[in-house]
């Protein structure tokens, strides 16, 4: 066990766990902020994708101890108002159906649109591609997505 | 049994009884089904799906789960509509598992089917109550009085009440027994796109699923099960376990080895390390081709006859064109997205259940038996389904949740790995189909024959209910066919596995209609005509189904020319215990020896649509699911153990290999039918049809893998 000191959602937080645990279980288990999914374990499905430093990671492969000091961006960050552009398309494009991989696709897209605010077609497929859904809301993922491009980005 | 008094004699007795002022104050009340409602201050409940507060917020509860196929919104529209509500005050709440509610379980596509009348009472009901209350206030006529979006009008002079005012005056009346409803025309809410009400709670990660709950002292478990079927655990070394961090216990239990500790991840941490000794039982030399073999075997066995008409063994014989083939399609996870878990807190004299699940009452019978209490001492809260496809009718968690805080004492949640879900599945069954036909000189279909060999799900879990060898579930979606066939018999031969099965969206018919409409593109072939011509000629006298084939072809431009390298498939898929039909045209080309689909055409007759874009998306959700499975989805088995694990080896459909998924509904006044699963039998089938197309070369075998 140690005690590491993260910076997730624009706070600083501090666990006592051991280095190699998942960043996904301390978010889950220990910071209590579930918003982020355990889907495979294995960096598979991409339910638990998450920003560190913009880019998008699989929180369930990376370690707690490869990341202090790393700014860590999850669902819960946002925006406290549903209001972030990526979260307004989702809602405009009725993209969940059950919602469990939402969370991860939401962060994927918005990790894209930071780095390519006009993503084209392929670029939209190759970033998202390994965010898997059930339920089939590919294609509804992938208008809103073009939404929030048409839109205005996300700042 | 429930005492049949009604509201007004009830509340005399309390007053009666307490001798003092009642209203107001909690008073227990009947609603129009003799259920007990519990009344609440300040607010008019008149039974037990919703209630009013002064503020006129209304409270609908949904008795179903929401796994992403929109009960939450579709069933609240049904109330609302008959309650002449404000939408925009309308609030949602899960009912707890209780008997007050029929049947909440949550499968068969039943959801809205099964709760139309109910619900259109139960807010027409309170409509009545809330008018009567208004004409009294004014001492108006009833019939002087209309109601509108949350309000109640007097006609003559336009003065309105909100329903929040007249909570108390409501809440004296007495529930109507045969309350008028609606005329579909004046419908407002039903059939008009409404947005999702839980799609908020779902981009911000505060949608609560099972795996999500929080509980003061929970602790978590993982399972050590035998990896064999019907294995059992001999002994167990749990020293290095009960030596990583957060690890607080070890337990024995029914399906294995739990290790309980204060983190998800210590708990699989802890699982991972210990020694288990299994006895893997008689099914550890299972594999595939042992189980192919014994379905090969057993397809010559005598069957079961479940369906026939005329005399198909002298119609066959007399046939000019004769044809015959065999299908074979696969076992399946239902890999939901979230994997299995419940949490449960079992206590001296009462225990709480929060679960994910298909089936909360069930649950709660199996936990009141688990923990020998009484049904009313258990609680059972449904939380959201991160997907559920059937695989969350099954108990299997729940007893180990159930077991391990029983053990704890303490409430635990026992988390699945992907691995544990992918490995411990109830799995789609396998299954085998043997058809033939007989066509005359013209081309007619005369005689046909369908043998279904295949594990019964009924015979593995209520073996009792099997009459003659005949599984009536086994055998959806190949009887009761849309074809007229003079000369026809539908077989089935029961093949029993150690496998565990299960419902997986859509059951039977999952795999039946893809035997069924391959074989009817095979007979069109054979017959020199169109698939969609040769199918419409079968049809002719069954309006619906014909509309909906029709509806099909015209949307998808059947006939009309493709771009080079496209190919177009068509594929029924029959009421069956949804009853609700649904064509599709599937779109495809082959590149790089793999199957593309490009466009699907989905269109279904499933009477008054409640949420045009709810059912769009039912559609999509069926063509998606339906689509992992026809071109991906295969659990194979060696020396007792499946094969799969995770998503590598179980892979699903990825965004960039979705089609486009249009979907076109018949107009319709009749009652609503089933949405959730009749999406997904037909896609298969119209897209191998699309196949041979392309190729020239039939597919008899899931999933679609081009040579």
């Amino acid at each position: 066990m140690a005690i590491l000191t993260l910076s997730i959602n624009g706070t600083r937080r501090t666990v006592d766990v051991s280095p190699d645990t998942p960043l996904l279980w301390v978010l889950r288990d220990a910071l209590g902020l579930t918003g982020t999914k355990f889907g495979c374990g294995q960096g598979l499905c991409g339910s638990c994708t998450v920003l560190i430093n913009d880019k998008p990671v699989r929180s369930c492969v990376t370690t707690v101890g490869s990341i202090a000091g790393a700014d860590i961006l999850t669902i819960e960050g946002l925006s406290p108002t549903r209001s972030h552009p990526v979260q307004k398309a989702w809602i405009a494009e009725e993209v969940p159906q059950c919602g469990y991989c939402q969370p991860g696709q939401i962060m994927a897209a918005v990790a894209l649109l930071k780095e390519k605010p006009h993503p084209s077609d392929a670029e939209i497929d190759d970033a998202m591609n390994g965010i898997l859904c059930r339920c089939g809301t590919y294609r509804r993922i992938k208008k809103a997505v073009r939404r929030v491009a048409e839109e205005g980005g996300v700042r | 049994m429930k005492t049949q008094l009604n509201r007004r004699e009830f509340i005399r007795v309390s007053a009666g009884v307490g001798g003092g002022l009642v209203l107001g104050v909690m008073i227990p009340a009947f609603d129009a089904y003799g259920e007990l409602v519990e009344q609440k201050e300040n607010e008019f409940v008149p039974n037990v799906w919703l209630r009013i507060a002064r503020d006129g917020t209304v409270t609908i509860l949904v008795a179903r789960s929401e796994m992403g196929q929109g009960v939450r919104t579709a069933l609240p529209m049904i109330v609302a509509e008959e309650l002449d509500a404000d939408w925009s005050k309308v609030r949602i709440e899960q009912a707890v598992a209780s008997a007050d509610y029929g049947s909440m379980g949550t499968g068969g596509s039943t959801s809205v089917r099964t709760s139309w009348d109910r619900l259109r009472k139960a807010g027409a009901s309170a409509r009545m109550m809330l008018l009567q209350a208004a004409a009294g206030v004014w001492g108006v006529k009833e019939t002087e009085c209309r109601t509108e979006a949350g309000a109640v009008i007097h006609k003559p002079t336009g003065r309105s009440l909100p329903y929040g005012d007249l909570v108390d005056a409501a809440s004296k009346l007495k529930a109507p027994e045969n309350p008028p409803l609606k005329d579909p025309k004046d419908f407002r809410i039903i059939g008009r796109k409404t947005p999702r009400t839980d799609t908020p709670e779902k981009v911000d990660g505060s949608a609560v699923f099972g795996i999500d709950v929080k509980v003061p002292g929970l602790l978590h478990a993982a399972v050590a099960r035998c990896p064999v079927f019907g294995g059992k655990v001999v002994r167990y070394d749990d020293m290095k376990a009960k030596g990583i961090d957060g690890v607080k216990r070890v337990a024995q239990i029914d399906s294995g080895v739990a290790v309980i500790a204060n983190s998800t991840w210590s708990a699989f941490q802890g699982r991972d390390a210990l020694a288990v000794t299994f006895d893997e039982g008689s099914a550890a030399s299972l594999s595939s081709e042992t189980i192919a073999t014994m379905l090969g075997e057993y397809a010559t066995k005598k069957a079961a006859v479940a369906e026939k008409a005329g005399d198909v063994t002298s119609a066959m014989a007399s046939a000019a064109t004769k044809v015959s083939a065999s299908f074979d399609a696969p076992f399946l996870a239902h890999a939901t997205m979230e994997p299995m878990n419940t949490t449960a807190w079992v206590q001296k004299d009462r225990c709480e259940i929060w679960a994910p699940t298909q089936d909360p009452q069930g649950y709660r019978r199996e936990a009141a038996r688990l923990c020998a209490l009484p049904e009313e001492k258990v609680i059972v809260h449904t939380t959201y389904l991160g997907g559920g496809f059937g695989r969350r009718w099954e108990t299997d968690v729940l007893v180990e949740a159930v077991q391990c805080s029983k053990a704890a004492g303490v409430p635990v949640r026992v988390t699945w790995t992907r691995e544990d879900d992918m490995r411990h599945d109830f799995y789609r069954p396998v299954s085998h189909h043997l058809l033939s036909g007989g066509l005359s000189a013209e081309g007619k279909l005369v005689a046909f024959t369908h043998r279904i060999v295949a594990p019964s799900i009924t015979g593995q879990s209520s073996p009792e209910r099997i009459k003659d060898g005949l599984d009536k579930g086994a055998v959806e979606g190949t009887v009761n066919l849309p074809y007229d066939i003079p000369n026809m018999q539908i077989e089935y031969v029961m093949a029993n596995t150690p496998v565990p099965i299960g419902s997986w969206r859509s059951v039977y018919p999952s795999q039946n209609v893809f035997a069924l409409e391959c074989f009817i593109d095979e007979l069109a072939g054979a017959a020199g005509k169109d698939p969609f011509e040769f199918r419409r000629a079968l049809m002719l006298n069954r309006p619906r189904m014909l509309r909906v084939l029709e509806l099909a072809a015209e949307k998808s431009g059947w006939g009309k020319p493709l771009p080079a390298g496209r190919y177009r498939g068509i594929a029924f898929s029959p009421p069956s215990f949804f009853r609700t039909p649904v064509a599709q045209v599937a779109e495809i080309s082959i590149d790089n020896r793999s199957v593309r689909v490009h466009r699907v055409v989905c269109a279904i007759d499933c009477g008054i649509v409640i949420n045009p874009d709810g059912l769009a998306v039912q559609m999509e959700g069926g063509v998606v699911y339906g689509l992992s499975a026809a071109l991906k989805g295969e659990i194979t088995l060696k020396r007792g153990r499946v094969e799969q694990g995770n998503f590598d080896d179980y892979p699903i459909l990825t965004l960039e290999e979705t089609p486009v998924v249009e979907t076109y509904s018949v107009q319709s006044n009749e009652a609503p039918t089933g949405t959730g699963e009749p999406g997904l039998p037909a896609i298969a089938p119209a897209v191998a049809n699309a196949v041979f197309q392309a190729t020239g070369k039939r597919i008899r075998r899931l999933p679609i893998r081009l040579g």
